[in-house]
């Protein structure tokens, strides 16, 4: 059974987030990047886990990203993983992103796709089900819960007010978050022997984005907190309706 | 560069005398990918494991330390620079400097952590045989088995070769029969290995011997009570007709004292990796409270009495991190050097870091100074809440007060870094009487203004610290001339003369680091560490004059002390610079950020 796991860089989450040009782009100066944490903590892990329990045979990651990705993705490696590949663009755009993962997966065959449910910078939570769309394979997103047996995954999955359970073939892709699995810290063999690993990189073919960013803009500065007596009920009402428009 | 350049370059000691070229230090924003990997590591484990955990650490709740090292053997962490055949990483010095660095953060853990893989293993590492490595070093890289070293007795602390225990050889030559007491045992509640320090029958100077808990005779005393590092085991440990294999004599009869020291100097510069990272930490924690606190309506950290302090906190940490990997990279320079004329690459190792001995004794002092310095001005940016045992400053403050006792007291490392250096002029290793006597003469002459050559981004502080080396060789070599044997008494001088070394190599390895940083990103890029760099060189002149004033008062008088008084104060003027502003400037920066980041 072939594994593939979708790394993407994000910004870590101390990062104070500034513009330029504009509004119009994020300044990466002085950006500490990680990898996002759902691709990490879970679907790789769980990758991983799958790996050392004999019932995969082979993990690949990829990303989608220009040569400053490389660190992330050695420190995917340093967790594990056979190998990785970097596809040479620099997208922003989810279905481009999952035009590239596509592209490169169908040469391969994976059995299983594994991503994060979302990414924390842009959070579109949309590339894992395009990439299923275009490998023509089922879609599972929001799962806390992976078993395989043969070519049959069980997948539990968060949805409203509850949990569902669904048994899928292979092929399928799946967007993890919590309850897959625990995080791990990458120990020094991982991390001398992501070195080593084959990190290939191949230019895509050229795939258009779909969506243009035209503007970011910051969030409004959170409003200070407001105390209120417990004693004074009638102000607390009165508030909850003329400025919080709650009631 | 040739050889003969290369061996005048990795002298220990020389920066009194010679200048150093900045693309050759290493500072700490060279970092490779492998090696920030490995710092995310520590920084992960630390926050998963340890920092959560802290309070259940101090209360010393059974079999949690030993787990906790043994979660950390399983990262690969107490095997960095172990040798591979040993089942360590192979790594270099600097990037296990790093490590404990990382670390340091981690209270009594970094301690259990730093006495594990320093002096609980380094000694079998180093002057073991074949067989006594094979045999234990494995065991300790992974962390099965821990270590530690027992050197102190209460009657013989930085008096260490004046120990009382003893051992004696058995009739049938098979056993030491080793007898002794002693104090201050780190990790020895759980230890499993002990490298033990004792004297065979009546010599001179002192072996060393591995013994394993489960030889018969060891005893422990109850936990220590300690002002801090609660979580840290610390016991008296006793070894009565303890059998000891003969086998297990480490290296030779008496080299005991040798080890000791050629250890220390290695733990030395360690403990100042550690408290580098412990300052860093506190310091992040300082400036994360200063803006939530608010008082009068704004965040404590907008007002200028909190900002200086925050900025000194991080002008103090920046400059000894300076100095610690400065030295860092020279020892690996030495030892690889070394090993390239066809030395064993252990007693490369050994012969490497003992080049640079002064230096770790400096770092030793400067780094534990200012993280006792950080830690107490943590406290008080924490105000009343500093004082709470509830927060956690309480706990930096008092962890941080062992570093300046142990690895030998910040007093004897300070003799010992005007004792080496002199001793290295005696032997001939370090010509500091040709440039003493240069700047003695320099004092009958007319003073050179200077002002021809051309100003560059760093001309005034190259020149600044090239006049400090003059008055520390100034102060020194008129000592040294006056009291002659008697100085090795005259501590009061030493202590002035050691303050001076330290503040001279201290300001000087900030310089380099900022020159090359600069040369690396740019002067817009580097602001901050600019102003850093300022403010700790002003600061310096000051310290070097008032010791040097000190050390001066004590030994000279009539036209000798004003003249010498005279070319001090020419050595140690520095032009009127705003360090308000410049601190105001380092402050911003840390509040913005909300954590230490240069």
């Amino acid at each position: 059974m072939k594994i593939l796991v979708c790394i993407s860089q994000v910004p870590d989450t101390s990062t104070k987030i500034m513009l330029k040009d504009n509004d119009t782009a994020v300044n990466s100066q002085g950006t500490t990047y990680i990898i996002n944490p759902y691709d990490e903590w879970y679907a790789l892990i769980r990758a991983l886990e799958l790996k050392e329990s004999v019932v995969a045979t082979d993990v690949h990651l990829i990303t989608v990203g220009k040569a400053d990705t490389e660190p992330v993705i050695r420190k995917a490696l340093a967790l594990g993983g056979d190998q990785a590949l970097r596809i040479d663009a620099d997208s922003i755009d989810p279905y481009q992103t999952a035009n590239y993962i596509a592209e490169y997966a169908k040469t391969v065959g994976y059995d299983l796709v594994l991503c994060g449910k979302e990414s924390i910078d842009y959070n579109n939570g949309s590339v894992g089900v395009m990439i299923a769309e275009l490998l023509d394979a089922d879609y599972i997103g929001f799962a806390t819960n992976i078993q395989v047996e043969g070519t049959i995954a069980t997948v539990k999955r968060e949805i409203e007010g509850g949990e569902e359970t669904d048994v899928v073939n292979f092929p399928v892709v799946i967007a993890c978050q919590k309850g897959v699995a625990e995080a791990r810290i990458p120990n020094m063999r991982g991390i001398m022997a992501a070195r080593t690993k084959p990190l290939n990189v191949v230019t895509p073919t050229a795939s258009a984005a779909v969506t243009t960013i035209l503007s970011y803009e910051m969030p409004p500065a959170k409003a200070g907190v407001k105390m209120v007596s417990p004693d004074n009920m009638d102000e607390l009402v009165e508030l909850l309706h003329s400025e919080a428009k709650v009631i | 560069m040739n050889d003969t350049e290369a061996v005048k370059a990795i002298k220990g000691g020389e920066f009194l005398i010679r200048e150093t070229p900045a693309e050759s230090v290493f500072i700490p924003e060279e970092w490779n990918e492998e090696q920030l990997m490995i710092a995310e590591t520590c920084t992960n484990f630390l926050a998963q494991h340890v920092t959560p955990n802290l309070a259940r650490i101090d209360e010393q709740e059974e079999g949690l330390m030993p787990h906790l090292m043994d979660e950390a053997g399983a990262l690969g962490l107490l095997g960095i620079s172990i040798p591979e055949e040993y089942g360590g990483f192979g790594k270099d010095f600097k990037t296990s400097m790093l490590v404990t660095e990382k670390l340091g953060a981690g209270h009594s853990f970094s301690v259990a952590f730093s006495a594990h893989t320093g002096i609980g293993t380094l000694p079998i590492l180093y002057y073991g045989t074949d067989e006594q490595k094979a045999k234990y070093i494995p065991k300790l890289a992974s962390g099965e088995w821990k270590g530690a070293y027992c050197l102190t007795e209460p009657s013989s602390g930085s008096d260490a070769n004046s120990g009382k225990a003893r051992a004696k050889l058995t009739d049938d030559g098979k056993h030491y029969i080793l007898n002794g007491q002693k104090m201050w045992i780190t990790n020895a509640g759980f230890a499993d290995i002990f490298t033990v320090f004792a004297k065979i029958d009546n010599d001179e100077n002192l072996s060393a011997f591995i013994v394993e808990k489960t030889f018969e005779g060891i005893t422990l005393n109850p936990e220590e009570h300690k002002m801090g590092i609660k979580g840290s085991s610390t016991r008296q440990v006793f070894f009565n007709d303890c059998k000891v294999p003969v086998e297990n004599l480490l290296s030779e009869r008496q080299n005991g004292f040798k080890i000791a020291v050629n250890i220390l100097n290695l733990g030395r510069i360690k403990l100042g990796g550690g408290t580098i990272g412990a300052s860093k930490e506190v310091i992040s924690t300082a400036i994360n409270y200063a803006n939530e606190r608010e008082q009068f309506g704004r965040p404590i950290s907008k007002y200028g009495a909190i900002r200086y302090k925050i900025a000194e906190q991080a002008i103090k940490t920046y400059a000894s991190e300076s100095a610690a990997y400065r030295a860092s990279e020279n020892m690996e320079q030495a030892t690889e050097h070394l090993i390239e004329t066809g030395m064993d690459p252990i007693k490369a190792k050994l012969k490497g870091t003992e080049q640079y001995a002064i230096e770790a004794a400096i770092i030793k002092v400067n780094a534990s100074e200012t993280l006792d310095y950080v830690v107490d001005e943590g406290v008080q940016i924490y105000g009343g809440m500093g004082y709470s045992a509830e927060a956690p400053m309480d706990r930096s403050y008092r962890d941080s007060r062992i570093n300046r006792i142990f690895e030998g007291t910040n007093e004897i490392n300070r003799m010992l870094t005007v004792d080496m250096m002199l001793k290295r002029a005696m032997k001939g290793e370090l010509d500091l009487m040709g440039p003493a006597q240069k700047v003695a003469g320099e004092l009958m002459s007319i003073p050179d203004f200077g002002g021809s050559e051309e100003e560059t981004l760093f001309s005034k502080e190259k020149k600044y610290i090239a006049l400090f080396k003059k008055a520390v060789l100034m102060v020194a070599g008129s000592a040294v001339q006056k009291l002659m044997q008697q100085l090795g008494k005259e501590q009061e001088v030493l202590m002035n003369l050691a303050d001076m070394l330290i503040e001279l190599y201290v300001a000087e390895s900030t310089q380099l680091r900022v020159e090359k940083l600069v040369g690396m990103r740019g002067e817009e890029a580097c602001k901050e560490q600019l102003d850093i760099m300022r403010v700790y060189i002003n600061d310096a002149a000051e310290k070097i004059f008032k010791s040097g004033k000190e050390a001066i008062n004590s030994f000279a008088d009539g036209d000798e002390r004003r003249m010498m008084m005279m070319g001090l104060k020419r050595f140690t003027k520095t032009e009127d610079f705003n360090t308000t502003q410049a601190r105001r400037n380092i402050a911003a920066k840390l509040i913005e950020e909300n954590k230490y980041c240069f």
